[in-house]
Protein backbone atom coordinates (compact mmCIF):
# COMPACT_ATOMS: atom_id res chain seq x y z
CA UNK A 1 0.00 0.00 0.00
CA UNK A 2 2.78 2.56 0.85
CA UNK A 3 6.53 1.91 -0.05
CA UNK A 4 9.19 4.12 0.78
CA UNK A 5 12.22 3.89 -1.25
CA UNK A 6 15.37 5.69 -0.15
CA UNK A 7 13.98 8.48 1.22
CA UNK A 8 16.42 11.30 2.34
CA UNK A 9 14.48 14.37 4.17
CA UNK A 10 16.71 17.56 5.31
CA UNK A 11 16.39 19.97 7.56
CA UNK A 12 18.60 22.82 5.52
CA UNK A 13 21.95 20.94 5.94
CA UNK A 14 21.00 18.88 8.51
CA UNK A 15 20.10 15.34 7.14
CA UNK A 16 17.33 13.52 9.57
CA UNK A 17 16.34 10.85 7.52
CA UNK A 18 18.69 8.59 5.76
CA UNK A 19 17.72 6.91 2.96
CA UNK A 20 14.83 4.75 4.38
CA UNK A 21 13.13 2.06 2.77
CA UNK A 22 10.23 0.47 4.08
CA UNK A 23 7.20 -1.03 3.11
CA UNK A 24 3.43 -1.09 4.61
CA UNK A 25 1.17 -3.79 3.68
CA UNK A 26 -2.91 -3.20 3.34
CA UNK A 27 -4.43 -3.75 6.15
CA UNK A 28 -0.83 -3.87 8.88
CA UNK A 29 -0.05 -2.47 11.84
CA UNK A 30 3.31 -0.89 11.58
CA UNK A 31 5.65 0.11 13.89
CA UNK A 32 8.21 2.57 14.12
CA UNK A 33 10.45 2.60 17.05
CA UNK A 34 12.86 4.40 18.24
CA UNK A 35 14.47 6.64 20.56
CA UNK A 36 13.54 10.17 20.94
CA UNK A 37 15.38 12.54 17.71
CA UNK A 38 15.67 9.69 16.20
CA UNK A 39 13.23 10.90 13.51
CA UNK A 40 10.52 8.99 13.96
CA UNK A 41 7.77 12.66 13.56
CA UNK A 42 10.11 13.84 10.34
CA UNK A 43 9.21 10.20 8.61
CA UNK A 44 5.85 10.50 9.23
CA UNK A 45 6.07 14.20 8.32
CA UNK A 46 7.76 13.33 5.08
CA UNK A 47 5.08 10.62 4.42
CA UNK A 48 2.00 13.70 5.06
CA UNK A 49 3.41 15.82 2.93
CA UNK A 50 4.13 18.24 5.28
CA UNK A 51 7.77 17.93 4.89
CA UNK A 52 9.16 16.88 1.32
CA UNK A 53 12.42 14.66 0.75
CA UNK A 54 15.70 15.50 -1.18
CA UNK A 55 16.26 11.91 -2.44
CA UNK A 56 14.08 9.00 -2.86
CA UNK A 57 10.31 8.36 -3.32
CA UNK A 58 7.20 7.48 -1.57
CA UNK A 59 4.24 5.76 -3.60
CA UNK A 60 0.77 5.04 -2.41
CA UNK A 61 -0.99 2.06 -4.14
CA UNK A 62 1.45 3.12 -7.16
CA UNK A 63 1.40 6.39 -7.05
CA UNK A 64 4.17 8.97 -6.48
CA UNK A 65 2.87 11.19 -3.40
CA UNK A 66 6.40 12.67 -2.43
CA UNK A 67 6.06 15.91 -4.21
CA UNK A 68 1.83 15.89 -3.34
CA UNK A 69 1.12 18.92 -1.12
CA UNK A 70 -0.78 17.42 1.91
CA UNK A 71 -4.14 18.21 1.80
CA UNK A 72 -3.69 15.48 -1.70
CA UNK A 73 -2.02 13.74 0.75
CA UNK A 74 -4.98 13.66 2.74
CA UNK A 75 -7.75 13.60 0.36
CA UNK A 76 -5.80 10.09 -0.96
CA UNK A 77 -6.71 8.94 3.19
CA UNK A 78 -3.17 9.26 4.69
CA UNK A 79 -4.37 11.00 7.78
CA UNK A 80 -2.05 11.76 10.66
CA UNK A 81 -2.34 12.22 14.29
CA UNK A 82 0.28 14.44 14.79
CA UNK A 83 2.59 14.24 18.39
CA UNK A 84 1.51 16.05 20.95
CA UNK A 85 -1.95 15.63 19.58
CA UNK A 86 -2.82 19.41 18.48
CA UNK A 87 -6.43 19.69 18.70
CA UNK A 88 -8.02 23.13 18.24
CA UNK A 89 -8.40 23.68 22.47
CA UNK A 90 -10.74 26.92 21.99
CA UNK A 91 -13.40 24.63 20.04
CA UNK A 92 -15.42 22.10 21.05
CA UNK A 93 -15.08 18.38 20.53
CA UNK A 94 -17.72 18.30 18.70
CA UNK A 95 -15.92 21.32 16.59
CA UNK A 96 -12.97 19.70 16.67
CA UNK A 97 -14.40 16.20 15.12
CA UNK A 98 -16.36 18.81 12.47
CA UNK A 99 -12.18 20.33 11.39
CA UNK A 100 -11.34 16.53 10.92
CA UNK A 101 -13.72 15.96 8.27
CA UNK A 102 -12.73 19.06 6.52
CA UNK A 103 -12.15 17.50 3.03
CA UNK A 104 -15.17 15.73 3.16
CA UNK A 105 -17.70 16.85 1.00
CA UNK A 106 -20.61 14.33 1.51
CA UNK A 107 -22.66 15.47 4.54
CA UNK A 108 -24.38 11.67 4.74
CA UNK A 109 -20.37 10.45 4.86
CA UNK A 110 -19.96 13.07 7.40
CA UNK A 111 -22.68 12.07 10.28
CA UNK A 112 -21.57 8.02 9.05
CA UNK A 113 -18.03 8.88 10.59
CA UNK A 114 -19.40 10.52 13.49
CA UNK A 115 -21.63 7.67 14.89
CA UNK A 116 -18.90 5.56 14.12
CA UNK A 117 -16.46 7.67 16.09
CA UNK A 118 -18.89 7.79 19.16
CA UNK A 119 -19.75 4.23 18.96
CA UNK A 120 -15.58 4.18 19.67
CA UNK A 121 -15.36 6.52 22.13
CA UNK A 122 -18.35 7.07 24.07
CA UNK A 123 -16.86 9.44 26.55
CA UNK A 124 -16.38 12.43 23.63
CA UNK A 125 -20.06 11.97 22.89
CA UNK A 126 -20.44 12.74 26.69
CA UNK A 127 -18.29 15.87 25.89
CA UNK A 128 -19.30 16.95 22.68
CA UNK A 129 -20.28 20.44 23.91
CA UNK A 130 -16.72 20.44 25.91
CA UNK A 131 -13.52 22.94 24.73
CA UNK A 132 -11.21 20.53 23.94
CA UNK A 133 -8.45 22.39 26.01
CA UNK A 134 -10.58 21.40 29.07
CA UNK A 135 -10.00 17.63 28.27
CA UNK A 136 -8.06 15.31 30.09
CA UNK A 137 -4.78 13.98 28.57
CA UNK A 138 -6.41 10.66 27.89
CA UNK A 139 -9.46 12.06 26.29
CA UNK A 140 -7.19 14.58 24.20
CA UNK A 141 -5.25 11.69 22.88
CA UNK A 142 -8.83 10.02 22.15
CA UNK A 143 -10.19 13.01 20.23
CA UNK A 144 -6.70 13.26 18.24
CA UNK A 145 -7.58 9.89 17.17
CA UNK A 146 -11.05 10.75 16.14
CA UNK A 147 -10.49 13.67 14.56
CA UNK A 148 -8.51 12.06 12.36
CA UNK A 149 -10.97 8.94 11.94
CA UNK A 150 -13.22 11.47 10.45
CA UNK A 151 -10.97 12.12 7.75
CA UNK A 152 -11.91 8.50 6.24
CA UNK A 153 -8.44 7.35 6.73
CA UNK A 154 -7.03 4.36 4.29
CA UNK A 155 -3.75 4.43 6.09
CA UNK A 156 -3.67 5.92 9.92
CA UNK A 157 -0.06 7.78 10.87
CA UNK A 158 0.22 7.77 14.78
CA UNK A 159 2.86 9.31 15.93
CA UNK A 160 3.73 8.87 19.71
CA UNK A 161 -0.20 8.46 20.71
CA UNK A 162 0.78 6.75 23.98
CA UNK A 163 3.05 9.85 25.56
CA UNK A 164 2.03 11.02 28.51
CA UNK A 165 -0.54 8.89 28.97
CA UNK A 166 -0.89 6.19 32.18
CA UNK A 167 -0.10 2.82 31.48
CA UNK A 168 -3.68 2.20 31.84
CA UNK A 169 -4.90 4.71 29.49
CA UNK A 170 -1.84 3.32 27.25
CA UNK A 171 -3.59 -0.21 27.66
CA UNK A 172 -7.04 1.16 26.88
CA UNK A 173 -5.41 3.03 23.98
CA UNK A 174 -3.93 0.16 22.27
CA UNK A 175 -7.28 -1.73 22.71
CA UNK A 176 -8.90 0.87 20.37
CA UNK A 177 -6.55 1.05 18.05
CA UNK A 178 -6.34 -2.85 17.54
CA UNK A 179 -10.12 -2.87 16.99
CA UNK A 180 -9.59 0.13 14.32
CA UNK A 181 -7.07 -1.86 12.54
CA UNK A 182 -9.39 -4.61 12.97
CA UNK A 183 -11.97 -2.84 10.60
CA UNK A 184 -9.93 -2.70 8.28
CA UNK A 185 -7.72 0.62 8.76
CA UNK A 186 -3.53 0.14 8.18
CA UNK A 187 -1.52 1.78 10.62
CA UNK A 188 2.13 3.08 10.74
CA UNK A 189 2.56 3.27 14.37
CA UNK A 190 5.46 5.47 15.85
CA UNK A 191 6.78 5.25 19.20
CA UNK A 192 9.16 4.89 22.26
CA UNK A 193 6.92 2.82 24.15
CA UNK A 194 8.42 0.06 21.81
CA UNK A 195 6.70 -3.20 24.01
CA UNK A 196 3.33 -2.08 23.47
CA UNK A 197 3.71 -1.34 19.65
CA UNK A 198 5.13 -4.53 18.88
CA UNK A 199 2.34 -6.40 20.36
CA UNK A 200 -0.04 -5.09 17.66
CA UNK A 201 2.03 -4.51 14.96
CA UNK A 202 2.75 -7.09 12.52
CA UNK A 203 6.41 -5.75 11.31
CA UNK A 204 8.65 -3.26 13.06
CA UNK A 205 11.32 -0.86 11.81
CA UNK A 206 13.96 0.38 14.20
CA UNK A 207 14.91 4.04 13.37
CA UNK A 208 18.97 4.98 14.80
CA UNK A 209 19.43 8.51 14.27
CA UNK A 210 17.79 8.88 10.79
CA UNK A 211 18.46 4.79 9.52
CA UNK A 212 16.82 2.25 9.66
CA UNK A 213 18.84 -0.23 12.37
CA UNK A 214 16.93 -3.50 12.32
CA UNK A 215 13.51 -4.48 10.98
CA UNK A 216 11.47 -7.39 10.78
CA UNK A 217 8.82 -9.30 12.07
CA UNK A 218 7.54 -8.62 15.65
CA UNK A 219 7.78 -11.96 16.81
CA UNK A 220 11.27 -11.60 15.32
CA UNK A 221 12.24 -8.04 17.04
CA UNK A 222 11.20 -8.88 20.49
CA UNK A 223 12.94 -11.95 20.48
CA UNK A 224 16.16 -9.85 19.45
CA UNK A 225 18.62 -9.97 22.11
CA UNK A 226 19.52 -6.06 21.17
CA UNK A 227 16.31 -4.67 21.11
CA UNK A 228 15.57 -6.42 24.20
CA UNK A 229 18.41 -4.50 25.77
CA UNK A 230 17.69 -1.38 24.18
CA UNK A 231 13.90 -0.86 23.21
CA UNK A 232 12.60 -3.35 25.61
CA UNK A 233 14.14 -2.69 28.36
CA UNK A 234 15.04 -6.06 29.13
CA UNK A 235 17.85 -7.50 29.98
CA UNK A 236 19.30 -11.14 29.83
CA UNK A 237 19.11 -12.78 32.89
CA UNK A 238 22.36 -14.06 34.02
CA UNK A 239 23.22 -16.60 36.76
CA UNK A 240 23.44 -13.93 39.71
CA UNK A 241 27.25 -13.92 41.52
CA UNK A 242 26.82 -12.18 44.65
CA UNK A 243 30.35 -10.65 44.43
CA UNK A 244 31.25 -8.90 41.19
CA UNK A 245 33.27 -10.63 38.67
CA UNK A 246 30.80 -13.04 36.25
CA UNK A 247 29.02 -12.04 32.94
CA UNK A 248 27.13 -9.22 34.47
CA UNK A 249 24.99 -6.85 32.52
CA UNK A 250 25.86 -8.84 29.71
CA UNK A 251 27.04 -7.82 26.29
CA UNK B 1 -38.63 36.59 17.42
CA UNK B 2 -37.24 39.22 19.95
CA UNK B 3 -34.11 39.31 18.41
CA UNK B 4 -36.09 40.38 15.34
CA UNK B 5 -37.40 42.96 16.99
CA UNK B 6 -34.79 44.30 18.32
CA UNK B 7 -32.41 43.91 15.16
CA UNK B 8 -35.53 45.78 13.23
CA UNK B 9 -35.46 48.45 15.99
CA UNK B 10 -32.21 49.08 15.31
CA UNK B 11 -32.16 49.20 11.92
CA UNK B 12 -35.05 52.13 12.26
CA UNK B 13 -33.32 53.95 14.61
CA UNK B 14 -30.53 53.73 12.18
CA UNK B 15 -32.03 54.90 9.04
CA UNK B 16 -34.18 57.43 11.02
CA UNK B 17 -31.00 58.64 12.63
CA UNK B 18 -30.60 62.04 9.81
CA UNK B 19 -33.69 63.45 10.96
CA UNK B 20 -32.46 63.73 14.68
CA UNK B 21 -28.55 64.61 14.08
CA UNK B 22 -26.71 67.46 13.02
CA UNK B 23 -24.40 67.07 9.64
CA UNK B 24 -21.09 67.33 11.37
CA UNK B 25 -22.22 64.20 13.49
CA UNK B 26 -23.51 62.28 10.34
CA UNK B 27 -20.29 63.27 8.67
CA UNK B 28 -18.25 61.33 11.51
CA UNK B 29 -21.08 58.46 11.50
CA UNK B 30 -19.51 58.11 7.85
CA UNK B 31 -16.63 57.82 8.67
CA UNK B 32 -16.95 55.95 11.65
CA UNK B 33 -18.78 53.40 9.05
CA UNK B 34 -15.00 53.67 6.40
CA UNK B 35 -13.33 52.82 9.67
CA UNK B 36 -15.52 49.57 10.48
CA UNK B 37 -15.52 48.09 6.81
CA UNK B 38 -12.01 48.15 7.23
CA UNK B 39 -11.49 46.86 10.70
CA UNK B 40 -13.55 44.02 9.73
CA UNK B 41 -11.54 43.42 6.87
CA UNK B 42 -8.29 42.78 9.42
CA UNK B 43 -10.21 41.58 12.07
CA UNK B 44 -10.76 38.48 9.22
CA UNK B 45 -7.14 38.67 8.67
CA UNK B 46 -5.61 39.22 11.81
CA UNK B 47 -8.13 38.46 14.86
CA UNK B 48 -9.67 35.49 12.51
CA UNK B 49 -6.67 34.21 10.63
CA UNK B 50 -3.92 35.01 13.02
CA UNK B 51 -1.69 37.35 10.04
CA UNK B 52 -0.77 40.47 11.18
CA UNK B 53 -0.97 43.34 8.95
CA UNK B 54 0.34 46.78 10.33
CA UNK B 55 0.12 48.32 6.20
CA UNK B 56 -3.49 47.63 6.12
CA UNK B 57 -3.70 51.82 5.09
CA UNK B 58 -1.96 50.54 1.88
CA UNK B 59 -4.90 49.14 1.12
CA UNK B 60 -7.15 51.99 1.96
CA UNK B 61 -5.52 53.77 -0.11
CA UNK B 62 -5.57 51.71 -3.05
CA UNK B 63 -9.57 51.37 -2.66
CA UNK B 64 -9.73 55.27 -2.04
CA UNK B 65 -7.73 56.06 -5.62
CA UNK B 66 -9.23 53.10 -7.52
CA UNK B 67 -13.17 54.66 -5.95
CA UNK B 68 -12.14 58.08 -7.51
CA UNK B 69 -9.86 57.46 -10.52
CA UNK B 70 -12.24 54.65 -11.68
CA UNK B 71 -15.67 56.84 -11.88
CA UNK B 72 -13.05 60.09 -13.07
CA UNK B 73 -10.75 58.74 -15.50
CA UNK B 74 -12.57 55.91 -16.85
CA UNK B 75 -16.35 56.60 -16.25
CA UNK B 76 -16.72 54.03 -14.87
CA UNK B 77 -20.59 54.30 -13.14
CA UNK B 78 -20.03 54.63 -9.45
CA UNK B 79 -21.98 51.77 -8.37
CA UNK B 80 -19.56 49.35 -9.96
CA UNK B 81 -16.47 51.70 -8.99
CA UNK B 82 -16.94 50.56 -5.03
CA UNK B 83 -16.79 46.82 -5.65
CA UNK B 84 -14.40 47.15 -8.38
CA UNK B 85 -11.82 49.13 -5.79
CA UNK B 86 -12.35 46.07 -3.53
CA UNK B 87 -11.59 43.96 -5.86
CA UNK B 88 -8.35 45.83 -7.15
CA UNK B 89 -7.03 46.33 -3.41
CA UNK B 90 -7.87 42.65 -3.12
CA UNK B 91 -6.06 41.74 -6.09
CA UNK B 92 -3.42 43.73 -3.74
CA UNK B 93 -3.36 41.71 -1.26
CA UNK B 94 -2.20 38.80 -2.74
CA UNK B 95 1.48 40.59 -2.34
CA UNK B 96 1.58 39.61 1.19
CA UNK B 97 0.60 36.29 0.89
CA UNK B 98 4.47 35.59 -0.76
CA UNK B 99 5.61 36.78 2.87
CA UNK B 100 3.19 35.17 4.87
CA UNK B 101 3.64 31.74 3.79
CA UNK B 102 7.24 31.88 4.03
CA UNK B 103 8.41 33.33 6.87
CA UNK B 104 7.17 33.86 10.65
CA UNK B 105 4.64 36.44 12.31
CA UNK B 106 7.59 39.11 12.68
CA UNK B 107 8.61 39.15 9.07
CA UNK B 108 4.91 39.11 7.91
CA UNK B 109 4.48 42.31 10.06
CA UNK B 110 7.49 43.82 8.66
CA UNK B 111 6.19 43.04 4.96
CA UNK B 112 2.86 44.28 5.80
CA UNK B 113 4.90 47.52 7.53
CA UNK B 114 7.05 47.77 3.96
CA UNK B 115 3.59 47.45 2.18
CA UNK B 116 2.10 50.13 3.67
CA UNK B 117 5.18 52.80 3.40
CA UNK B 118 5.59 51.53 -0.31
CA UNK B 119 2.01 52.48 -1.23
CA UNK B 120 2.43 56.01 0.47
CA UNK B 121 5.85 56.25 -1.20
CA UNK B 122 4.29 55.40 -4.59
CA UNK B 123 1.38 57.15 -4.83
CA UNK B 124 2.27 60.91 -4.41
CA UNK B 125 5.64 59.89 -6.98
CA UNK B 126 2.72 58.55 -9.89
CA UNK B 127 1.59 62.09 -10.70
CA UNK B 128 -0.01 61.73 -13.63
CA UNK B 129 -3.10 59.88 -12.28
CA UNK B 130 -3.21 60.41 -8.76
CA UNK B 131 -1.80 64.53 -8.74
CA UNK B 132 0.96 63.94 -6.36
CA UNK B 133 1.31 65.59 -3.14
CA UNK B 134 -1.60 67.69 -3.30
CA UNK B 135 -4.29 65.22 -4.16
CA UNK B 136 -7.14 65.04 -5.67
CA UNK B 137 -10.74 66.10 -6.10
CA UNK B 138 -13.51 63.15 -5.93
CA UNK B 139 -16.27 63.25 -8.44
CA UNK B 140 -19.55 63.42 -6.48
CA UNK B 141 -20.98 59.72 -6.16
CA UNK B 142 -23.98 59.92 -8.37
CA UNK B 143 -26.38 56.66 -8.61
CA UNK B 144 -29.80 56.31 -10.86
CA UNK B 145 -29.76 60.23 -11.23
CA UNK B 146 -29.32 60.97 -7.77
CA UNK B 147 -25.88 62.80 -6.83
CA UNK B 148 -24.38 61.92 -2.89
CA UNK B 149 -24.15 65.64 -2.53
CA UNK B 150 -24.69 65.73 1.05
CA UNK B 151 -23.66 63.97 4.71
CA UNK B 152 -27.02 62.66 4.92
CA UNK B 153 -26.90 60.95 1.48
CA UNK B 154 -23.50 59.72 1.67
CA UNK B 155 -24.94 58.03 5.03
CA UNK B 156 -27.10 56.06 3.67
CA UNK B 157 -24.86 54.55 1.11
CA UNK B 158 -22.16 53.91 4.21
CA UNK B 159 -25.35 52.33 5.99
CA UNK B 160 -26.31 50.23 3.36
CA UNK B 161 -22.35 48.91 2.65
CA UNK B 162 -22.03 48.57 6.19
CA UNK B 163 -24.52 46.48 6.87
CA UNK B 164 -24.02 44.89 3.55
CA UNK B 165 -20.33 44.15 4.82
CA UNK B 166 -21.32 42.61 7.56
CA UNK B 167 -23.71 40.11 6.86
CA UNK B 168 -20.84 38.98 4.52
CA UNK B 169 -18.64 38.84 7.68
CA UNK B 170 -20.92 36.82 9.60
CA UNK B 171 -21.50 34.41 6.88
CA UNK B 172 -17.39 33.87 6.17
CA UNK B 173 -17.20 33.43 9.59
CA UNK B 174 -19.89 30.74 10.08
CA UNK B 175 -18.47 29.04 7.02
CA UNK B 176 -16.32 25.87 6.07
CA UNK B 177 -13.73 29.20 5.26
CA UNK B 178 -14.35 30.42 8.25
CA UNK B 179 -13.45 27.41 9.84
CA UNK B 180 -10.27 27.30 8.00
CA UNK B 181 -9.33 30.61 8.80
CA UNK B 182 -9.46 30.02 12.96
CA UNK B 183 -7.77 26.20 12.37
CA UNK B 184 -5.12 28.04 10.74
CA UNK B 185 -4.96 30.93 13.41
CA UNK B 186 -4.67 28.20 16.30
CA UNK B 187 -2.76 25.23 15.06
CA UNK B 188 -1.07 25.90 11.83
CA UNK B 189 0.45 22.70 11.59
CA UNK B 190 -2.72 20.64 12.59
CA UNK B 191 -4.42 22.48 10.00
CA UNK B 192 -2.67 21.81 7.48
CA UNK B 193 -2.23 17.84 8.35
CA UNK B 194 -6.52 17.83 8.09
CA UNK B 195 -6.15 18.99 4.36
CA UNK B 196 -6.45 22.48 4.69
CA UNK B 197 -4.45 24.28 2.63
CA UNK B 198 -2.35 27.10 3.81
CA UNK B 199 -1.73 28.84 0.64
CA UNK B 200 -5.30 28.51 -0.45
CA UNK B 201 -7.03 30.04 2.50
CA UNK B 202 -4.04 32.44 3.41
CA UNK B 203 -4.63 33.42 -0.17
CA UNK B 204 -8.52 33.95 0.64
CA UNK B 205 -7.54 36.04 3.92
CA UNK B 206 -5.09 38.57 2.47
CA UNK B 207 -7.60 38.81 -0.41
CA UNK B 208 -11.21 39.00 1.60
CA UNK B 209 -9.29 41.21 4.09
CA UNK B 210 -8.03 43.75 1.60
CA UNK B 211 -11.32 43.79 -0.12
CA UNK B 212 -13.09 45.01 2.81
CA UNK B 213 -10.39 47.37 3.17
CA UNK B 214 -10.52 48.59 -0.47
CA UNK B 215 -14.23 48.73 -0.27
CA UNK B 216 -13.75 51.37 2.86
CA UNK B 217 -11.18 53.20 1.08
CA UNK B 218 -13.86 53.64 -2.04
CA UNK B 219 -15.91 54.70 0.71
CA UNK B 220 -13.92 57.14 2.50
CA UNK B 221 -13.17 58.65 -1.04
CA UNK B 222 -16.98 59.46 -1.49
CA UNK B 223 -17.45 60.89 1.88
CA UNK B 224 -14.52 63.03 2.49
CA UNK B 225 -14.54 64.50 -1.20
CA UNK B 226 -11.06 65.08 -1.64
CA UNK B 227 -8.05 62.51 -0.72
CA UNK B 228 -4.01 63.10 -0.67
CA UNK B 229 -1.57 60.43 -0.30
CA UNK B 230 -0.29 61.64 3.56
CA UNK B 231 -3.69 60.59 5.01
CA UNK B 232 -2.80 56.66 4.58
CA UNK B 233 0.43 56.35 6.33
CA UNK B 234 1.76 54.07 9.07
CA UNK B 235 -0.51 56.00 11.79
CA UNK B 236 -3.64 54.87 9.96
CA UNK B 237 -2.84 51.47 9.74
CA UNK B 238 -2.12 51.42 13.34
CA UNK B 239 -5.36 53.27 13.62
CA UNK B 240 -7.13 50.56 12.06
CA UNK B 241 -5.38 47.66 14.54
CA UNK B 242 -6.25 49.89 17.37
CA UNK B 243 -9.78 49.58 16.63
CA UNK B 244 -9.99 46.12 16.32
CA UNK B 245 -7.54 45.24 19.45
CA UNK B 246 -9.45 47.50 21.30
CA UNK B 247 -13.18 46.48 19.95
CA UNK B 248 -12.13 42.55 20.19
CA UNK B 249 -9.67 40.36 17.98
CA UNK B 250 -11.63 37.28 16.44
CA UNK B 251 -15.28 39.43 16.91
CA UNK B 252 -17.60 41.08 14.19
CA UNK B 253 -19.29 42.94 17.04
CA UNK B 254 -15.87 44.31 19.27
CA UNK B 255 -14.88 45.24 15.15
CA UNK B 256 -18.06 47.52 15.52
CA UNK B 257 -17.54 48.44 18.86
CA UNK B 258 -14.11 49.46 18.30
CA UNK B 259 -14.52 51.25 14.89
CA UNK B 260 -17.09 53.12 16.23
CA UNK B 261 -15.52 54.29 19.67
CA UNK B 262 -12.19 55.28 18.37
CA UNK B 263 -13.50 57.22 15.81
CA UNK B 264 -15.50 59.56 18.08
CA UNK B 265 -12.51 59.67 20.47
CA UNK B 266 -10.88 62.35 19.09
CA UNK B 267 -14.09 64.53 18.90
CA UNK B 268 -15.08 63.56 22.35
CA UNK B 269 -11.49 64.69 23.32
CA UNK B 270 -10.86 67.72 21.22
CA UNK B 271 -10.87 69.99 24.62
CA UNK B 272 -7.82 68.26 25.86
CA UNK B 273 -5.39 68.79 22.62
CA UNK B 274 -2.06 66.91 22.72
CA UNK B 275 -3.26 64.65 25.35
CA UNK B 276 -4.72 62.83 22.86
CA UNK B 277 -1.97 60.36 22.33
CA UNK B 278 -1.34 59.56 25.66
CA UNK B 279 -4.98 58.78 26.41
CA UNK B 280 -4.74 56.24 23.15
CA UNK B 281 -1.83 54.66 24.29
CA UNK B 282 -3.24 54.37 28.09
CA UNK B 283 -6.66 53.03 26.57
CA UNK B 284 -4.68 50.27 24.63
CA UNK B 285 -2.65 49.44 27.67
CA UNK B 286 -5.52 49.00 30.00
CA UNK B 287 -7.68 47.34 27.13
CA UNK B 288 -4.71 44.61 27.56
CA UNK B 289 -4.32 44.22 30.92
CA UNK B 290 -8.21 44.39 32.07
CA UNK B 291 -10.23 43.29 28.58
CA UNK B 292 -7.73 41.24 27.06
CA UNK B 293 -10.53 40.28 24.53
CA UNK B 294 -11.49 43.96 23.97
CA UNK B 295 -14.14 46.00 24.85
CA UNK B 296 -16.53 43.54 23.21
CA UNK B 297 -15.49 40.54 25.42
CA UNK B 298 -15.29 42.93 28.30
CA UNK B 299 -19.40 43.19 27.59
CA UNK B 300 -19.97 39.67 27.06
CA UNK B 301 -18.29 38.76 30.69
CA UNK B 302 -21.29 40.81 32.29
CA UNK B 303 -23.96 39.93 29.76
CA UNK B 304 -22.75 36.16 28.93
CA UNK B 305 -20.26 34.79 31.75
CA UNK B 306 -20.80 31.21 30.06
CA UNK B 307 -19.61 32.32 26.77
CA UNK B 308 -16.53 34.18 27.49
CA UNK B 309 -14.86 30.98 27.00
CA UNK B 310 -15.70 30.87 23.39
CA UNK B 311 -13.87 33.81 22.40
CA UNK B 312 -10.85 33.30 20.44
CA UNK B 313 -7.52 33.87 22.03
CA UNK B 314 -6.90 37.53 22.63
CA UNK B 315 -3.70 39.29 21.10
CA UNK B 316 -2.25 36.53 19.89
CA UNK B 317 -0.93 37.51 16.73
CA UNK B 318 0.47 40.25 19.08
CA UNK B 319 1.85 37.67 21.00
CA UNK B 320 3.16 35.68 18.16
CA UNK B 321 4.53 38.98 16.84
CA UNK B 322 6.77 39.80 19.52
CA UNK B 323 7.76 35.98 20.60
CA UNK B 324 8.99 36.62 16.77
N1 LIG C 1 12.47 21.70 12.62
C1 LIG C 1 13.67 21.11 12.74
N2 LIG C 1 14.78 21.75 12.36
C2 LIG C 1 16.00 21.16 12.47
N3 LIG C 1 16.19 19.94 12.96
C3 LIG C 1 15.12 19.25 13.36
C4 LIG C 1 13.81 19.79 13.28
N4 LIG C 1 12.92 18.87 13.75
C5 LIG C 1 13.67 17.81 14.11
N5 LIG C 1 14.97 18.02 13.87
C6 LIG C 1 16.08 17.06 14.12
O1 LIG C 1 15.82 15.91 13.37
C7 LIG C 1 16.10 14.76 14.14
C8 LIG C 1 14.88 13.87 14.19
O2 LIG C 1 13.87 14.51 14.93
P1 LIG C 1 12.40 13.90 15.10
O3 LIG C 1 11.95 13.47 13.78
O4 LIG C 1 11.58 14.91 15.80
O5 LIG C 1 12.67 12.67 16.04
P2 LIG C 1 11.66 11.82 16.92
O6 LIG C 1 10.28 12.14 16.47
O7 LIG C 1 12.04 10.42 16.67
O8 LIG C 1 11.90 12.22 18.34
C9 LIG C 1 16.58 15.24 15.49
O9 LIG C 1 17.98 15.22 15.51
C10 LIG C 1 16.06 16.64 15.57
O10 LIG C 1 16.94 17.44 16.33
MG1 LIG D 1 8.76 12.80 17.54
Amino acid sequence: MLRLEGVSTYYGPIQALKEITLEVEEGAVVAVLGANGAGKTTLMNTISGLLHPRGGQITFEGRRIDRLPTERIVRLGIIQVPEGRQLFPDLTVAENLRMGAFVQRDHRGIKESLERVFAHFPVLMDRRGQLAGTLSGGEQQMLAIARALMARPRLLLLDEPSLGLSPILVRELFTILRTLNGEGTTMVLAEQNSHMALTIARYGYILETGRIGLAGKSEELRANKKVKQLYLGIRERSPMTPRGGGESGGA
Amino acid sequence: MRRFILWSGALCLLALAPLFLRSYTLYILNMAGVYLVATLGLNLLTGYTGQLSIGHAGFLAIGAYAGALLPAKLAVPFWLSIPLAGIISGLAGFILLIPALRLTAIYLAIATLGFGAAVAEILPRWTAVTGGYQGMKVPKAAFLGLTLDSDVKLYYLALIIVILMILLARNIVGSKLGRAFVAIRDQERAAQALGISLTKYKASAFFISAFYTGIAGALYSFVVGYISPGEFDLAKSLLIFMMMALGGMGSIPGSVVGAVFLTFLPHWLSGFRGLQQFIYGAALVLVVIFAPYGIWGFVRRWTMPDKLQRLPRPLRAVVEFVRG
